[in-house]
């Protein structure tokens, strides 16, 4: 099988797919318009900048990096100086050119800390990352006249001049459009970005840096470019941040900071360029969703992550790609009673150990003050006792007997399947 | 001299026990190129089993026996976790252990909740060691850097003296050869996991009870280890011994040291006020910029001397 190479001016996919990317963005609001859901799409919107620019460093270019809350958060932090002066009406700027300051400073820190961290690749490269961010988050704490202390550096977003005499950012869905505005500018800058010779020999980086080196480029230098680039719109991010919440805080540059966008670009995906994205949507539905329902988020998110690097590095958007041939060969309905049955079995799974998880949280955290009884599942359960956990044992052992055969079921399905289709693509 | 005598051994003992943490962390490395994110959680790990052991059977059983507990854990970690993800390479290897250490901080939360535990130094180390002019010397302080000293010969005689550290140090540069001569390279790949964790686990034990056993211990000594291993030079273990102590005497110093660059300028007879430019950077005092000063040391090794104080190769 050969491809070539054909000059197409006009790629229909590519519009109908950014087309609706804008038509998504610009109806959400018409189905979700409560104020928390405005909010929580103004999140995700930053948190989808920040894990894109984040991937173009771990996805694209190979390099895994815990301190890339530095740039996002000396954004913010700078982005919310500038507006104060707005407000104080020291300086003219409009608000809607903000995330502008923000990723100019980010794309600053890049120069100066990039400098430093992509004199290394790989495992060192990750450490030393850890290291500056740990070094600025400590900073935070030092220079509270910049950092604002404990407390932060809080701002008004309803500074300067009217944009065409309507739009103040008072109200929350003018955020959402700004936000959205920028998510799109700067998805499409960032997949534009992924086109350039640049991007295309950060993944030549990523894959050999000996052939790299061997054709002619500098990996040193390609890595400190991608990274100012990727600070660039983690810094947008920021900006757009501060503008959303008006508060800027220590916990912005911090380490927590750093690990969560990995974790969710991770379980995203970091091989595909939408990957983050979802990681971005999920991000939506664990931090502000369960985090609300359960104390135990943080053991769901680890195990979750912890499973994904083991079973499935590609994440959620390899998951989808994978699906990709079978779908194309409009066989994909051969597998479906497979799937449905180990989603069943990781559905009993996840009601034994959640509730596990539950009782044990309980016991360890409230049982003492308000006694062994606990509602769970609308069920009264005394976690002093031993048949709630028996039950829990049983639940647990069925739904793994149920997933090694869904298992089994899935891997003689897939392998049956794409079998045929590889056989008939030869013919 | 008394300040400088007691803030001296102060730091050489916490430099041990930053030694002990990042030793178990550089022979794990070295010989499998992982870096475990999830180190400083087997330290963790390490005091909270001592303080379960030491309730039922006394301090000095859960010094032995916590350590092994972790070094299981470990070993299972390798066997069941790291081994799936190795054919992948080592940034997912990286990134299991990354979300390892939230699993263990969760577990901890789980079983002992989520406030310190009374895990106490043994009785029979609970008295002055001696004293110097005025400050006395806590014995569990001796008793700290006496097994780090112990556990660096132990080391030292089991890599260069037995048959297992032959082993060992051939599977380090010559995996398939050592393979091809017979030997179970993952096997010895398991007990290096579990020992370097057991390492850590040892130093939680006696770490614990010096400093206090909480959720939050893992964090605040993870990202100074890693420190420690880049600035003695990534996989050498005297590299490792030489920046521990380095990094634990400035830290015991500069917290200690209340002067700023203003106090600097006017014993040269200048005054900086709060009109200078730059007050906010000339006013800090050493002592402030204490929780900082590993992590300005790391920057600076790796812009002029990138391979660490004693590290053989450029990463």
């Amino acid at each position: 099988m050969s491809t070539t190479v054909r000059f197409t001016p006009l790629n229909p996919a590519r519009w109908v797919i950014w087309s609706g990317f804008a038509l998504v963005l610009i109806a959400l609001p018409l189905a979700f318009h409560q104020g928390f859901a405005l909010t929580l799409m103004c999140q995700i919107g930053t948190i989808m900048i920040f894990s894109l620019s984040f991937n173009m460093l771990l996805g694209q270019a190979g390099m895994l990096s815990f301190g890339h809350a530095v740039y996002s958060g000396l954004g913010a932090y700078i982005a919310v100086h500038v507006l104060n002066m707005i407000d104080k009406g020291t300086l003219m700027f409009p608000v809607t050119l903000l995330p502008l300051v923000g990723g100019l400073a980010g794309a600053f820190f890049g120069v100066l800390f990039g400098y430093v961290t992509t004199k290394k690749s790989g495992t060192p490269f990750a450490m030393i990352t850890l290291g500056i961010g740990e070094l600025v988050g400590a900073m935070a704490l030092m220079f509270p006249d910049f950092f604002g202390g404990e407390g932060g550096v809080s701002t008004n977003r309803v500074a300067g001049k009217a944009l065409l005499g309507l739009i103040t950012y008072g109200p929350q869905i003018q955020v959402y459009y700004l936000v959205a505005a920028w998510l799109f500018i700067c998805t499409a800058a960032m997949y534009a970005y992924t086109q350039t010779p640049l991007g295309r020999i950060a993944n030549a980086v990523r894959d050999n840096p000996e052939r790299a080196e061997f054709i002619g480029y500098e990996t040193q230098r390609v890595r400190y470019l991608v990274l100012i680039i990727s600070g660039f719109f983690a810094g947008v991010s920021g900006a757009l941040g501060a503008i959303n919440f008006e508060i800027v805080s220590s916990e912005n540059v911090s380490a927590i900071r750093s690990g969560t966008v990995l974790l969710f670009t991770f379980i995203g995906g970091v091989g595909f360029f939408f990957g983050p994205m979802i990681g971005a949507v999920l991000f939506g539905l664990f931090i502000v969703v369960l985090a609300t329902i359960t104390k135990a988020w943080l053991l769901y998110l680890g195990l979750f992550f912890v499973l994904m690097v083991m079973y499935c590095p590609g994440g959620i958007a390899g998951l989808i790609m994978m699906q990709m041939p079978l779908l194309r060969a409009r066989r994909f309905k051969e597998m479906l009673p497979s799937y449905a049955l180990g989603v069943a079995a990781a559905a009993v799974l996840l009601l034994a150990l959640s509730a596990a998880a539950e009782m044990l949280y309980y016991h360890a955290l409230e049982a003492s003050a308000s006694g062994p009884t606990m509602v769970l599942f609308g069920m009264n359960v005394n976690v002093a006792s031993f048949t709630p956990w028996l039950v829990l044992l049983a639940i647990a052992g069925a739904g793994f007997a149920l997933l090694g055969l869904a298992r089994r079921k899935v891997t003689e399905c897939w392998n049956r399947v794409m079998g045929e289709i590889m056989a008939g693509g030869l013919q | 001299m008394e300040f400088f005598l007691i803030s001296l051994l102060n730091g050489v003992s916490y430099g041990l026990l930053l030694f002990m943490l990042s030793s178990g962390l550089t022979l794990i490395f070295s010989m499998m190129g992982v870096l475990n994110f999830a180190h400083a959680s087997f330290y963790m790990l390490g005091a909270y089993f001592a303080y379960q052991t030491s309730l039922a059977v006394g301090f000095w059983w859960a010094l032995l026996i916590a350590p092994l507990a972790v070094g299981v854990v470990g070993a299972v970690v390798e066997r069941f976790m790291l081994r799936r993800v190795h054919k992948f390479g080592h940034v997912p290897e990286l990134l299991l252990t990354f979300g390892l250490a939230y699993l263990i901080e969760e577990f901890v939360h789980l079983i002992w909740g989520r406030s310190s535990v009374d895990y106490k130094v043994p009785a029979a180390l609970d008295h002055p060691l001696f004293t110097l002019y005025s400050t006395t010397f806590p014995a569990y302080r001796g008793f700290m850097m006496l097994v780090a000293l112990l556990m660096l010969l132990a080391i030292y005689l089991l890599l260069k003296r037995t048959r297992i550290g032959l082993v060992i140090q051939a599977s380090l540069t010559h995996p398939d050869t050592v393979e091809a001569l017979g030997h179970n390279v993952p096997r010895v790949f398991m007990l290096v996991f579990g020992g370097g964790c057991a390492l850590a686990g040892l130093a939680g034990v006696i770490g614990g009870n010096a400093f206090v056993t909480e959720p939050g211990m893992a964090a605040a000594v993870g990202s100074i280890v890693f420190v420690v291993a880049v600035v003695g030079g990534m996989g050498s273990l005297a590299g490792a011994f030489l920046a521990s102590l380095l990094i634990g005497v400035i830290q015991t110093f500069a917290v200690a040291l209340d002067y700023s660059f203003v106090t600097l300028a006017a014993g040269m007879g200048m005054s900086i006020t709060p009109q200078t430019p730059l007050y906010v950077l000339w006013k800090l005092t050493i002592a402030q910029v204490a929780p900082i000063l590993p992590y300005l040391f790391l920057v600076l090794i790796l812009i002029f001397r990138p391979r660490g104080l004693l590290g053989t190769r450029e990463g």
